[in-house]
């Protein structure tokens, strides 16, 4: 709970900086989600009710309340990347990956989620993995960039 | 053309105050600081600008009536929330050029009196926000934001960033402004509004990130210059952002008064793979899609209101011929379900429905029955929605069902003439 | 006051300042339909149901918040107002859990009406998202099925109890209002008012069903079933047979509850009456002997728990007296059998109480002398309605019964137990009658009654100023300790109820199904109340016969050891 504690003091143990402080504890959570025992504990340092925090976690898309693989990979399923071949992206990751989107790999490195834009229409169809945008994509493409991934060879 | 927004781009580094002042900037701020302040809101209401995050609200008029608010303290807002679908314009201000936006939030907070402000911008975009974050903590260094900017005392300003956790309906400025306040992001009951009552409940100024980067030009160089760039009607420039079956996708700064078409066709190089195009959808996916008889409308918000269409943020999203519009509409509705906050019953319910009905289209399973419901409950989402999110989820629907009945009707039957459904429920039909 | 014409479907007029359309409609009999507006609770605006036209403005408009202006042209009906009216009731049945005839708001559900009266006679949709599992935890049942999403209960526990254990989660068509992390309401700080439950505009809330349990008891030939009825159930209790609100229906109620099958009907308001000889005598020393002020009264189970998770520091306040609900159950099974001369492992206690928290209540661990539980079956004002008419029972047409001595014998001051002000006003007449050694004839203490949510009076007795405060609702209590906590206010005594105008608005009273009118309700009955204890022979807790003779022939003296173990527990932080 050092950790969380430090995160709190850092945006002052504000209850305006829920969202952020919620953001940082799943970058630090090393599960890429929020731990239920640190939600508890910053409810309580911030005096909230639980139910309001746990509100405002399942409201945005990003955080997760279970834990999640190593990467993240998002594939933008909006407009631009719908009509310019998102959609045989994520055939191709299902079917690599052997999940469903909200699912994460059996070796706990993936977890595909279909997302909103994400602002990469210019290099449509696009997929996010962490913090990287990849664009210009097609399936051996982004089967390429996944096994990088996977063997640890990605510069992301 | 003289570029208002994207001189820059590319051309400096983002966060550094010294090559931003090198090229030209701060020369606003100083300005305005030598200037009265309803001085500098008379430039900003000759300047002709309207709010480039959708709404298209008179800036000037926006910031004379919340110069006008006795209480305080103000808070100055910036919306970098981004989250419509074929918008990357604001990506590239805030990464490109950050301090733009900055000098044109200190010149707001200079006029008003605001001693704090936020930049909201939303969390797929963590990276930019620490450049944004690095700029401002280099102005500040510079003293160009904090305290007693530019010597001036009893100037001060300081400005954060703040991040969104992933939600489009956070794009709404009543839901923003919840969402700085760490709560979830489900818009507030208007009247009251935000200028009168915002951020902590306190007059709020908020703008879109390109809204407040116009600011510096139109002080440095007046605001008469900079609606004579526009027309009669839009004054300025627009960052219009061009993506999918579109050759040359990316964000051009255009003069108000271009056609859609030179934009597609001179700009973005047409159509990709020689095909034809079906229909654009302009301005997010809020907005109207209507196809290419329509393309000679020029880019200007009186002319595009005449034709029934929203420019919105400024996103053409280019829909060739191999595509089916129901498909589409199937897939812009997802999106609405799934970014609907939850709060009204029309949006929350419909957008979901609607998902349900579009997808009896794709699936062959329709009747007439249905295409009248999905109509109606269209036209209740729009009249009767919460917000704006609500109110225009439905705009594509209205838009692809005027436009391409005949598509509908066919799915009812049974039949995709682009074979993108595979009408399972009517096999062989 | 400043005023605004307007016009509504055609009629003119005038209305002051800040009126809502809603409620300028209302004062030309023209009924906009509304789902989640609670007035000065819950206005969210968000159900769209009273959506309508006004001249000049886009879009359609919330009638509940929209605030009127001067020459607003509105109209009510409208095709479009009708159709988007039609379009969203669709929308809210068609996700909402249909088991309409099967469903514990049958007949008195606002949506069930609201369906009716707009015509939706056919649903165009198929399917529903489904929104988590029902919860049976504890005394409060949640559906999430059923739930329409008003917000409501969200508010009422957030805002008015000052709780918040439930609240929304997720978006769009997967929000859903719930726990933190879906875990059942009896793992969490729920005090389980039921308060949610009153406000509920479907049957997403719901209580326990208990009387299962009490029918198998009557059936049981081995059993020795007496039942108890707390002050605030008579005066409600005909409300679900067609009386209006605090209409007095004791008298039939017992001879209802004598064809159900019970062996003695007794009274809580013997028990309210045996409350306040233990707590006026507690009160006494706690002043005499620098104990612990102010004393605050334990009488309300959802108070008790609120406090017990949220003010540690207040739990040496508590009055250490059980409630009348279980000093009544511990005397039922240890005085009685004496004098009725049966086996007190015979005797079956059942409560008929307007509150779902004495559900949980009876279950404490702390409820129980030598093995046995004061209470074995606890049901609601509601569920004694249901068993009344699943009997047969033909209410209206009942003569007036008789109580059964010697637990059903009581004052005034144990009748007005059930609302706010009540216990405080009950503890008064009997502390100035022991102040002052005599017995004083003006026994109304008008201060503490009314329906605001803090009263505070000081009372001189004896010369000694006594300084009094009254909460009611969690929220009310909470303010007022908080109060206390920054030294800013001190008192002798307190008396919180847990919910808005005590006992009478328990969590477990009849259904008020046009909920503008709750708080007439609240006053009527409380005025019920206070009818009876005028026309009752005694006033005063100590001059019950009944409970004189309980203390001569059993417990002795009021606080001694055999009332010690009997009547009085203990509390947990949690």
């Amino acid at each position: 709970m050092e950790k969380v504690k430090e995160v709190l003091k850092r945006f002052g143990n504000s209850k305006d900086n829920l969202i952020q402080v919620m953001l940082e504890l799943q970058n630090i959570s090393g599960t890429n989600s929020l731990p239920h025992e640190w939600v508890e504990f910053v409810a309580a340092e911030l005096d909230m009710p639980l139910s309001r925090v746990y509100s405002v976690i399942t409201f945005y898309a990003m955080f997760g309340t279970e834990p999640r693989g190593k990467y993240v990979v998002e594939v933008c399923k909006s407009a631009p990347c719908h009509v310019t071949g998102a959609g045989s992206l994520l055939s191709m990751l299902e079917k690599e990956l052997k999940v469903k989107p909200g699912q994460t790999t059996e070796d706990g490195v993936f977890t595909l989620i279909q997302s909103s834009c994400f602002g990469a229409c210019d290099i449509s169809p696009a997929v996010k993995i962490g913090e990287k945008v990849y664009g210009n994509l097609t399936p051996q493409k982004l089967n390429e960039i996944v096994n990088s991934y996977r063997e640890g060879r990605h510069n992301g | 053309m003289d570029k208002v927004l994207s001189a820059r781009f590319g051309k400096i580094k983002p966060d550094s105050v010294e090559e931003y002042i090198a090229a030209g900037g701060y020369e606003g701020l100083k300005k305005t600081m030598s200037m009265e302040h309803v001085d500098a809101i008379e430039e900003i209401k000759k300047a002709n600008l309207f709010g480039r995050g959708g709404a298209a609200y008179p800036t000037g008029i926006k910031w004379e009536q919340a110069y006008a608010i006795k209480k305080g303290p103000k808070y100055m807002v910036c919306n970098g929330d981004e989250g419509e679908p074929g918008t990357f314009k604001d990506r590239h201000i805030l990464g490109e050029d950050p301090f733009e936006l900055i000098e044109g939030m200190t010149i707001g907070a200079y006029i008003m009196g605001a001693k704090e402000g936020y930049i909201y911008i939303r969390g797929e975009y963590a990276a930019i926000q620490r450049i944004v974050g690095s700029a401002i903590a280099n102005a500040e260094k510079a003293g160009y934001l904090g305290k007693n900017i530019l010597g001036r005392e009893g100037f001060d300003f300081t400005l954060k960033v703040v991040s969104g956790a992933g939600a489009y309906v956070c794009g709404e400025n009543t839901a923003l402004v919840e969402s700085i306040e760490g709560k979830t992001g489900r818009p507030r009951q208007k009247p009251p509004y935000i200028k009168n009552c915002g951020l902590y409940q306190m007059p709020t100024i908020l703008n879109n990130v390109e809204t407040y980067s116009c600011i510096p030009w139109i002080i440095k160089d007046g605001g008469e210059t900079f609606s004579k760039k526009g027309t009669e009607f839009s004054g300025g420039t627009k960052l219009m952002c061009l993506s999918g079956n579109v050759q040359n996708r990316g964000v051009y700064e255009i003069p108000f008064g271009m056609t859609l078409r030179e934009l597609i066709y001179d700009l973005g190089g047409g159509v990709t793979n020689g095909r034809k195009l079906k229909f654009v959808h302009l301005g997010g996916q809020s907005g109207s899609c209507f196809p290419e008889s329509l393309l000679d409308t020029k880019i200007c918000y009186y002319d595009l209101k005449k034709a029934g269409i929203s420019l919105g943020s400024g996103a053409v999203v280019v829909v060739d011929d191999s595509h089916c519009a129901v498909d589409y509409l199937k897939n812009s509705m997802e999106f609405f379900e799934e970014e609907s906050c939850g709060k009204c019953t029309p949006c929350r319910e419909g957008t979901y429905r609607l998902v349900q009905l579009v997808e009896k289209f794709t699936e062959g399973t329709a009747t007439m029955e249905d295409f009248n419901k999905l109509k109606s409950l269209a036209q209740t989402m729009k009249t009767s929605s919460f917000c704006g999110l609500g109110q225009s989820a439905p705009v594509p629907l209205l838009t692809l069902v005027k436009y391409f009945e005949e598509e509908f009707l066919e799915h009812i039957n049974g039949k995709c003439r682009t074979g993108v459904c595979h009408m399972t429920g009517k096999a062989g039909k | 006051m400043e005023m605004i014409n307007v016009t509504i479907d055609g009629i003119a007029v005038e209305v002051p300042k800040d009126t809502t359309i809603l409620e300028a409609a209302k004062k030309l009999n023209i009924n906009i339909p509304t789902l989640c507006f609670m007035k000065g609770i819950n206005e969210p605006g968000s159900c769209r149901v009273c959506v309508v036209e006004v001249e000049g403005w886009r879009g359609l408009h919330p009638a509940c918040v929209t605030k009127v202006s001067e020459g607003l042209v509105v109209k009510t009906a409208t095709s479009t107002v009708r159709e988007a009216r039609k379009n969203i009731l669709e929308l809210i049945m068609s996700n909402h859990n249909r088991e309409c005839l099967s469903c514990d708001r049958n007949l008195k559900c606002e949506l069930q009406t609201l369906c009716n009266e707009n015509g939706i006679d056919r649903l165009p949709y198929g399917g529903k998202v489904d929104k988590g599992c029902l919860d049976t935890s504890g005394p409060i049942v949640r559906d999430p099925n059923k739930c329409v999403l008003c917000g409501r209960c969200v508010s009422v526990c957030s805002k008015m109890q000052d709780v918040g254990v439930i609240d929304f989660a997720y978006r769009g068509a997967h929000m859903t209002v719930t726990t933190a992390y879906e875990e059942g309401l009896a793992g969490q700080e729920c005090i389980n008012c039921g308060q949610c439950i009153k406000i509920c505009p479907v049957g997403a809330l719901s209580e326990r069903d208990d009387t299962a349990r009490v029918w198998k008891a009557l059936e049981n030939p081995e059993l020795h079933v007496v039942v108890q009825t707390a002050p605030a159930v008579r005066v409600a209790l005909g409300e679900e047979f067609g009386y209006a609100p605090g209409t007095n229906v004791e008298g039939k109620m017992v001879t209802a509850l004598r064809r159900l099958g019970f062996d003695k009907i007794f009274d809580t308001n013997f028990s309210a009456d045996l409350t306040i000889i233990e707590e006026g005598n507690e009160l006494l020393n706690r002043i005499k002997n620098g104990g612990k002020l102010p004393l605050i009264t334990s009488c309300s189970p959802g108070w008790i728990k609120f406090c017990e998770h949220n003010y540690h520091d207040f739990l040496e306040n508590l009055s250490t007296c059980k409630s009348p609900q279980q000093m009544f159950g511990a005397v039922a099974k240890s005085y009685y059998p004496v004098k009725a001369d049966v086996d007190p492992k015979k005797v079956f206690v059942v409560s008929v109480m307007p509150c779902t928290a004495k559900k949980y209540e009876a279950d404490r661990e702390e409820m129980q002398v030598d093995g046995l539980k004061d209470i074995d079956a606890v049901i609601t004002t509601r569920e004694l309605a249901k068993m009344i008419r699943q009997a047969g029972i033909r209410f209206a047409e009942l003569e007036d019964g008789e109580r059964d001595s010697i637990l059903g014998t009581y004052s005034g001051a144990g009748t007005i137990f059930g609302n706010t002000g009540g216990v405080m006003e009950a503890a008064l007449r009997t502390v100035a009658d022991k102040l002052t050694g005599k017995s004083l004839d003006s026994i109304e203490y008008t201060a503490v009654r009314g329906l605001s949510g803090i009263r505070e009076a000081t009372v001189n007795i004896a010369g000694m100023d006594i300084k009094v405060a009254v909460a009611n609702g969690t929220g009310n209590a909470s303010k007022l300790l908080d109060k206390i906590r920054a030294g800013e206010a001190g008192y002798h005594f307190i008396e919180v109820m847990g919910c808005e105008g005590g006992c009478i608005n328990g969590g477990g009273q009849p259904i008020i199904k046009d909920k503008s009118t709750t708080e007439e309700v609240k006053a009527a009955r409380i005025k019920g109340l206070y009818d009876i204890d005028k026309a009752c022979v005694t006033r005063k807790s100590h001059e019950n016969p009944e409970i004189q003779k309980l203390y001569a022939e059993y417990l002795g003296e009021a606080g001694a050891h055999k009332a010690h173990k009997l009547l009085h527990t203990h509390y947990v932080a949690r």
